[in-house]
């Protein structure tokens, strides 16, 4: 089973508590396996214990991507959080751990 | 009317490096630079320092930037337009004059004021976040409205070489130039939704050509070391194509352009400005060449009503510390010392952290358990009420110098202020802003 590492890439941002990560694939003939495998829920269950609240994905096929909106990922919000990465900008590789 | 409109991005946050900015002005053809410089918490951190000193409060790099820039900025005829007014934009301006006096270069300064609504908000008002009441969360430092493209007008309008601005929002500092050269009006959903899409890929500066991207191998980038920092020649109707200056460091590619457009997007059907509703769904993007892609097709629908609010409050202390262990047994050891400073500290300070770095501080596990790191350094962590509280956390983990595991080395303590933020919202009528102009020229210094 490929890791999602091996078909597309990912970016981490933050809003909040908020954690939100794109999906995006290197090749355009990806875009639908990852459509098909990669479901908010799978994502949810693939971070389970980074992400505590609700994933709502979002498909954007013109750009080959999905983006994937995670709420409560982020110890209570970047601001005060104790965590070392307080922004969860590593978690777009902990996305890419993912197999498909 | 002009034909194209180039604009470059020279900072993507305040502590960003300097010198791209300085190509951009001097080679880059540009006839706009934006330099955005306030992140969450950096007003409410700049509201601070203009406690200690009313003549601060305002980006600490503001003088190195513009004593770099001010020189380029006129013999390019570029015109600067940046936020580094944080809390205190008039300051940044007589600051800015002071320069020029020095460099006799003669300037003109626009300041737009009036993001500042601490003296307006109620306790009582509800956090977007939680909807509790923000008095629950403790002493208010700060209370910023992000503005939009509207408020920088009259400014450009002045014929001012530089604005300065306290919050507004990111894109809408590139937004504005656009509006202004190519006069386009304000319910103009369409074209303010492409202008919005172009600025956001361009706010964080170098995380477009290939910074926050690299990884060797699979998404490599050309001398990192050299980053240069991107432009958008946007035309009439709010496309654009993508590029940066030759002989700069990174790329900019599909790849590189796609994650930045989707960064930090809630809802990329809807991104929310105070300009437009964005939909950045129907966006398509080409290659035009090396380093340059076109971006065109964002739609938009009308402005929110109200304006979002940033309110920055004191959070009291964090006090932190690490040690490391490394070669046999190293993560075994790494925990026990854990579980030492745990025991010692964990009935006073009831939210302790603790971290394994190297092993499991980022992801809280391992994708793959079975891996052993060869070495490991302990990360304690814990919020006080006062700093002298907050100190105890360090100086638990360097007693493990002599009461921990074996091997302990490197230790580092660490006692912070925090500051949070929460969001709220307020009626745009009750946020009216305002543009000061400073000006300094060699008659003033005659006279």
């Amino acid at each position: 089973m490929p890791k999602l590492h091996e078909l597309a890439h990912c970016r981490a941002g933050d809003k909040g508590d908020t954690s939100i990560l794109s999906l995006i694939a290197y090749r355009a003939e990806d875009y639908p396996l990852l459509a098909e495998r990669v479901t908010a829920d799978a994502v949810r269950k693939h971070l389970r214990g980074i992400v505590l609240g609700e994933v709502r994905r979002y498909e954007l096929p013109a750009l080959w991507a999905l983006q994937f909106v995670c709420d409560r990922s982020l110890h209570g919000g970047v601001t005060t959080s104790l965590a070392l990465d307080a922004h969860g900008k590593s978690l777009s590789y902990a996305l890419l751990e993912m197999s498909v | 009317m002009r034909e194209t409109l180039r604009i470059g991005a020279g900072a993507g946050f305040s502590g960003d490096r300097l010198e791209p900015a300085a190509v951009l002005a001097e080679r880059g053809r540009i006839q706009y630079l934006v330099l955005e410089c306030l992140g969450e918490r950096t007003v409410a951190l700049a509201q601070l320092r203009k406690r200690n000193d009313p003549a601060r409060g305002y980006d600490p790099l503001l003088e190195r930037r513009i004593e770099l820039l001010l020189p380029l900025l006129r013999r390019h005829g570029v015109r600067l337009i940046t936020n580094m007014g944080a809390a205190n934009p008039i300051a940044a301006a007589d600051a800015i004059i002071a320069i020029a006096r020095t460099q006799k270069t003669p300037i003109r300064v626009a300041v737009v004021t009036g993001d500042d609504v601490l003296a307006k908000i109620e306790p009582s008002e509800l956090t977007l976040e939680t909807q509790a009441p923000i008095a629950k969360y403790g002493e208010l430092v700060s209370a910023n409205a992000y503005l939009g493209a509207a408020a920088l007008l009259p400014a450009l309008q002045s014929g001012a070489d530089i604005v300065i601005t306290g919050r507004v929002a990111d894109p809408s500092l590139f937004v504005a130039p656009m509006v202004h050269e190519y006069g386009w009006q304000l319910d103009d959903v369409d074209r303010l939704a492409r202008g919005t899409s172009i600025g956001h890929l361009l706010e964080c500066a170098g995380q477009l050509c290939g910074g926050y991207f690299a990884e060797p191998g699979r998404k490599d980038v050309p001398d990192m070391a050299h980053l240069g920092f991107p432009y958008a020649d946007v035309d009439a109707d709010g496309g654009a194509t993508l590029g940066k200056v030759e002989r700069t460091g990174g790329c900019i590619t599909l790849a590189t352009a796609k994650e930045q457009l989707l960064y930090e997007v809630t809802d990329p059907f809807g991104y929310v400005t105070p300009d437009v509703v964005a939909d950045f769904s129907t966006v398509t993007m080409r290659e035009a060449g090396p380093d340059r892609i076109d971006v065109r097709g964002a739609t938009g629908k009308a402005r929110p009503a109200k304006l979002k609010v940033s309110v920055g409050y004191l959070a009291g202390y964090v006090g932190e510390g690490e040690i490391s262990y490394g070669g046999a047994n190293a993560l075994a050891r790494a925990r026990l010392a854990g579980d030492i400073v745990r025991e010692r500290l964990d009935k006073a300070f009831t939210d302790l952290r603790i971290d394994l770095i190297g092993s499991t501080s980022l992801h809280g596990k391992s994708f793959d358990p079975t891996e052993q790191p060869y070495e490991v350094r302990l990360r304690v962590a814990a919020r006080a009420p006062t700093p002298e509280s907050a100190s105890l956390i360090g100086e638990e983990v360097e007693a493990l110098y002599t009461n921990g595991p074996a091997g302990g080395g490197g230790t580092r303590k660490y006692v912070h202020e925090q500051v949070g933020i929460v969001s709220t919202l307020i009626e745009r009528e009750r946020v009216p802003t305002k543009v000061t102009l400073r000006e300094w020229s060699r008659d003033a210094q005659a006279a």
